[in-house]
């Protein structure tokens, strides 16, 4: 197939409708907006429905709508449209509404700064909503993947009938590089017997979030939880790069994940046996991969634009046994691989204790 | 509703058909709602049931259900039902209807829900003219959570937040949602009926009926608000709220239609059939042929920076943007990346390139080895990042003596005063891309001209910019040339 340079943001929308997407409804925020006019742009062309909403607010309770009558729906915004969205998610999950939501992250918290960041974490994979629920969060870092991976979050949305998250940031989606569209479009998707499409067939059916008796309530969220054991078991997916005989293992995902390959590079030429966990879910998270790397790397770098998130679960599936470093910035600041190179440099030579030195040197 | 019994014997006070014989989904009193006796909702849902049944069209309604004492409408009506967030039936309804065009939506609200955290979604799809229908149900209290003010609470009474009675000055006044929405374009139908007696309740039914027509003709929004009795709350007993009803509600919210279009507005026209799924590639404008150009051999190790930079309007990420889609039909791996974040202030612009053999891996270019700079900051401030043995394009007569460095080749042309002579000095920033493509052969030209061609779209362009890629060259070789002469050019 030949390839098409393109915007990773305009890239998404495309894999979206060839997989399937028939309906968009979505407010302007920067830096989402090239989602929003490629929706507006295609979705008509393509026999769908694009809406701009008159707020986040709306958008998610249209999204909401449309996934009760069995469309595949998609909705973009950046953080703080996101959080205006989060009552919404917290619905979708409870009544099992399969959807696909873009958070092109900006900087924050409140109204921030429009340049990217990866502070939306917490939001997009711990909840962010109120309740007990789970989305599925993929971090595309190419323009290829900003397609690939909207086309899976449909597959991923419909099989666990599941808000699916695709967290990104300013700069995967303004970025132009050339993608692949292996353009087979999904076969038209079959309503689900679940929807309410007011026909004959979907009658009798009802989607609500509501259970008054406290153990109803209890057995739906135990049931949703199952389905996120079935999703961790199931869904997990990451990159490895260079990990084969790696001591010093980034994690990073998303452009910084990019950044981070470069780092391994003049590590490498260093002499540091460095490597690279890119989570390409964010939830689930890869636990069970950094598990795996825990009995051969001597520590583990998170890197974020954030003042730390993630590194939170990298501790968590550490469970301690290893050292976890972390480098940040934020504010819409991107670290270049210089400085990422000179800091993990300086914390070898200063910082890291005897034991890491030794491996690291004699590498 | 049996199926056994003959239409034209049907029993006068049974229930209507598409609400369920027994509500099964009720934990227990399957056989009676949750209302409380004397409620409107009771007598306002078995008013839209009925006209659900007489107009035929159960198996099409969705009913979209509230928060609020109106939540529980999917224990009662036998249709397809969706339960939303407080506020958002309107929202969720335009996702249905716009989804399913077919289908009849009925958004039912309370005042609260209506006409406070929803006052933006009922104001916006009545704005838009969404064919759905909304049944307001109005008692001017909010009743599920207890008693507090509603925004349609007259002045003057007590409820668990207006202790001390509503006032204009700190609570504001009624709200008169009619009114309010029939003053809009987009409705096609609002009336405003009462359930005081039974020829208020007799008016309610033909205005639900009549709403619920329009949307089946497609013609646009319409809302029914319902005067209601809630004497629980307003501790009242049924006979009491039903006078209150009658003579203190309708004289605050006066009765009647408040706007009816459905003789002039015509039906909206249909959604244009989806089109098939062979032609969708086409539709998005993906590409289905590759380029005619052999690709790079294998030999070549290709992997360059390059940062172009200049004022906003220089052409700067268009130049980029040519010189990647070169690189693509070349076979290269390539990235395209703006200038994002605090750079995008007062008026600079540019862009990471990056060509390679291989994957890329970052394609933020933070120590180029070509940077091509359109004016003079641009040149002081990446000049300092740019690798040993690097180049230099800079967009002028001479090299500016201090901003020099021997460990680069630095070559300085007048790019938009080319391009002036050539016809227009827009075309500047592809005369910068024709001595770029002289200095390092990194593409040939005739892959760059073929990229050029797919990204101009004005023939008009196109020629200008084939020429000033040719001066470009030329002027790239003639510099090169003098330069052999006078080897401390820069
Ligand atoms: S509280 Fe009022 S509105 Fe609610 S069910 Fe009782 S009478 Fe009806």
């Amino acid at each position: 197939m030949p390839r098409q340079l393109i915007k990773g943001n305009e890239a998404l929308v495309k894999g979206a409708i060839l997989g399937g997407c028939r309906a968009f409804y979505g407010y302007p925020i920067t830096p989402a907006n090239e989602l929003t006019e490629a929706a507006a742009f295609y979705l008509p062309q393509a026999g769908g429905v694009f809406l701009q909403a008159e707020s986040e607010v709306a958008a998610i309770n249209m999204v909401y709508g449309a996934a009760s009558a069995g469309v595949r729906v998609m909705t973009a915004s950046s953080g703080p449209g996101i959080s205006l969205m989060s009552e919404g998610i917290s619905y979708l999950a409870g009544a099992e509404l399969p959807c696909v939501i873009v958070n092109v992250m900006r900087g924050g918290p409140g109204l921030g700064n429009i340049a990217p960041e990866q502070s939306d974490y917490f939001q997009a994979v711990k909840g962010g909503g109120h309740g007990n629920y789970r989305c599925l969060v993929l971090a595309p870092a190419t323009a290829q993947e900003m397609c690939d991976l909207a086309r899976l979050a449909f597959e991923l949305a419909d099989r666990y009938r599941n808000p699916v998250m695709i967290l990104t940031d300013g700069y995967t989606g303004q970025m132009m590089e050339p993608v692949d569209f292996h353009s087979t479009p999904a076969a038209e998707p079959k309503v689900p017997d679940w929807a309410v499409c007011g026909t004959p067939e979907t009658r009798r059916n009802l989607i609500t979030s509501i259970y008054l008796q406290p153990d109803d309530l209890e057995r739906h969220v135990r049931k949703l939880a199952a389905k996120y054991r079935l999703a961790e078991e199931h869904e997990t997916r990451w990159e490895n790069y260079h990990t084969e005989d790696a001591d010093l293992i980034f994690v990073g995902y998303g452009i910084v994940s990019r950044i981070l390959k470069s780092v391994v590079g003049m590590l490498r030429e260093r002499g540091v046996r460095a490597g690279l966990l890119r989570p390409i879910t964010l939830y689930p998270f890869p636990t069970a991969e950094i598990r795996r790397l825990v009995g051969q790397a001597a520590v583990f770098f998170t890197v974020e634009m954030s003042t730390g998130q993630m590194i939170e679960d990298v501790r968590l599936a550490v469970e301690g046994e290893r050292p976890v470093e972390f480098y940040g910035r934020c504010g819409g600041n991107v670290p270049s691989a210089e400085e990422i190179f000179d800091h993990v440099m300086r914390w070898i030579d200063g910082r890291a204790s005897q034991a890491v030195q030794e491996v690291l040197s004699h590498a | 509703m049996p199926e056994t019994i003959p239409a034209h014997m049907k029993p006068i006070h049974a229930k209507a058909d598409c609400l369920y014989d027994s509500y099964f989904r009720k934990e227990d009193n399957q056989h009676q709602t949750h209302y409380c006796p004397g409620c409107g909702h009771g007598i306002t849902l078995k008013l839209l049931a009925e006209a659900i049944d007489e107009l035929g069209i159960a198996d099409r309604v969705v009913v979209v259900s509230p928060v609020g004492c109106s939540v529980f409408l999917y224990y009662y009506f036998d249709t397809g039902n969706v339960q939303v967030a407080h506020g958002r039936a309107p929202a969720a309804a335009t996702g249905i209807k716009r989804a399913r065009p077919d289908a009849i939506v009925i958004a039912y609200q309370g005042d609260g829900d209506l006409a406070a955290i929803g006052s933006a979604e009922i104001l916006h799809a009545a704005n838009r003219g969404e064919p759905i229908t909304c049944i307001f149900v109005n008692n001017a209290i909010y009743g599920m959570t207890g008693g507090q003010m509603a925004p349609t609470t007259p002045l003057g009474n007590r409820t668990t937040t207006t202790p001390f009675g509503r006032t204009p000055q700190n609570d504001g006044y009624p709200l008169h949602v009619s009114e309010v929405l029939a003053a809009l374009d987009g409705p096609v139908y609002i009336e405003r009926v009462a359930l005081g007696n039974v020829k208020q309740i007799l008016a309610a039914r033909r205005a639900i009926r009549k709403a619920l027509e329009s949307q089946m003709k497609g013609l646009g929004f319409s809302l029914v608000e319902v005067l209601s009795p809630c004497p629980t709350i307003w501790k009242m007993d049924p006979v009491e709220a039903q006078r209150h009803v009658r003579e203190v509600m309708t004289s605050l919210y006066p009765l009647g239609v408040k706007c009816d279009r459905t003789a002039e507005r015509e039906p909206l026209p249909a959604r244009p059939p989806g089109a098939p799924l062979a032609e969708l590639p086409r539709l998005l404008r993906i590409p289905e042929q590759e380029p005619a150009f052999e690709r790079r051999g294998a030999t070549g190790e290709v992997d360059l920076r390059i940062r172009v930079a200049g004022f906003g309007g220089q052409g700067v990420l268009l130049l980029g943007q040519l010189l990647a889609e070169a690189g693509m039909d070349y076979g290269l791996e390539v990235s395209w990346l703006p200038s994002y974040g605090p750079e995008m202030r007062s008026g600079t612009s540019n862009c990471h390139v990056r060509l390679s053999s291989k994957p890329i891996d970052s394609p933020l270019v933070s120590k180029p080895d070509v940077l091509i700079a359109l004016n003079e900051p641009s040149l002081r401030k990446f000049l300092g990042a740019v690798r040993p043995g690097g180049t230099v394009l800079y967009n002028g007569s001479a090299i500016p003596g201090d901003a020099r460095r021997s460990d680069v080749a630095m070559y300085a042309l007048p790019f938009f005063e080319i391009a002036d002579r050539e016809g227009s000095a827009k075309a500047g920033n592809v005369v910068a891309l024709g001595a770029l493509l002289e200095a390092l052969p990194v593409v040939p030209v005739e892959v760059v001209e073929r990229a050029m061609a797919r990204v101009v779209k004005s023939e008009k362009w196109l020629e200008l910019d084939r020429r000033a890629l040719e001066r470009g060259r030329q002027a790239l070789r003639e510099l090169k040339a003098e330069t052999v002469k006078e080897p401390c050019h820069a």
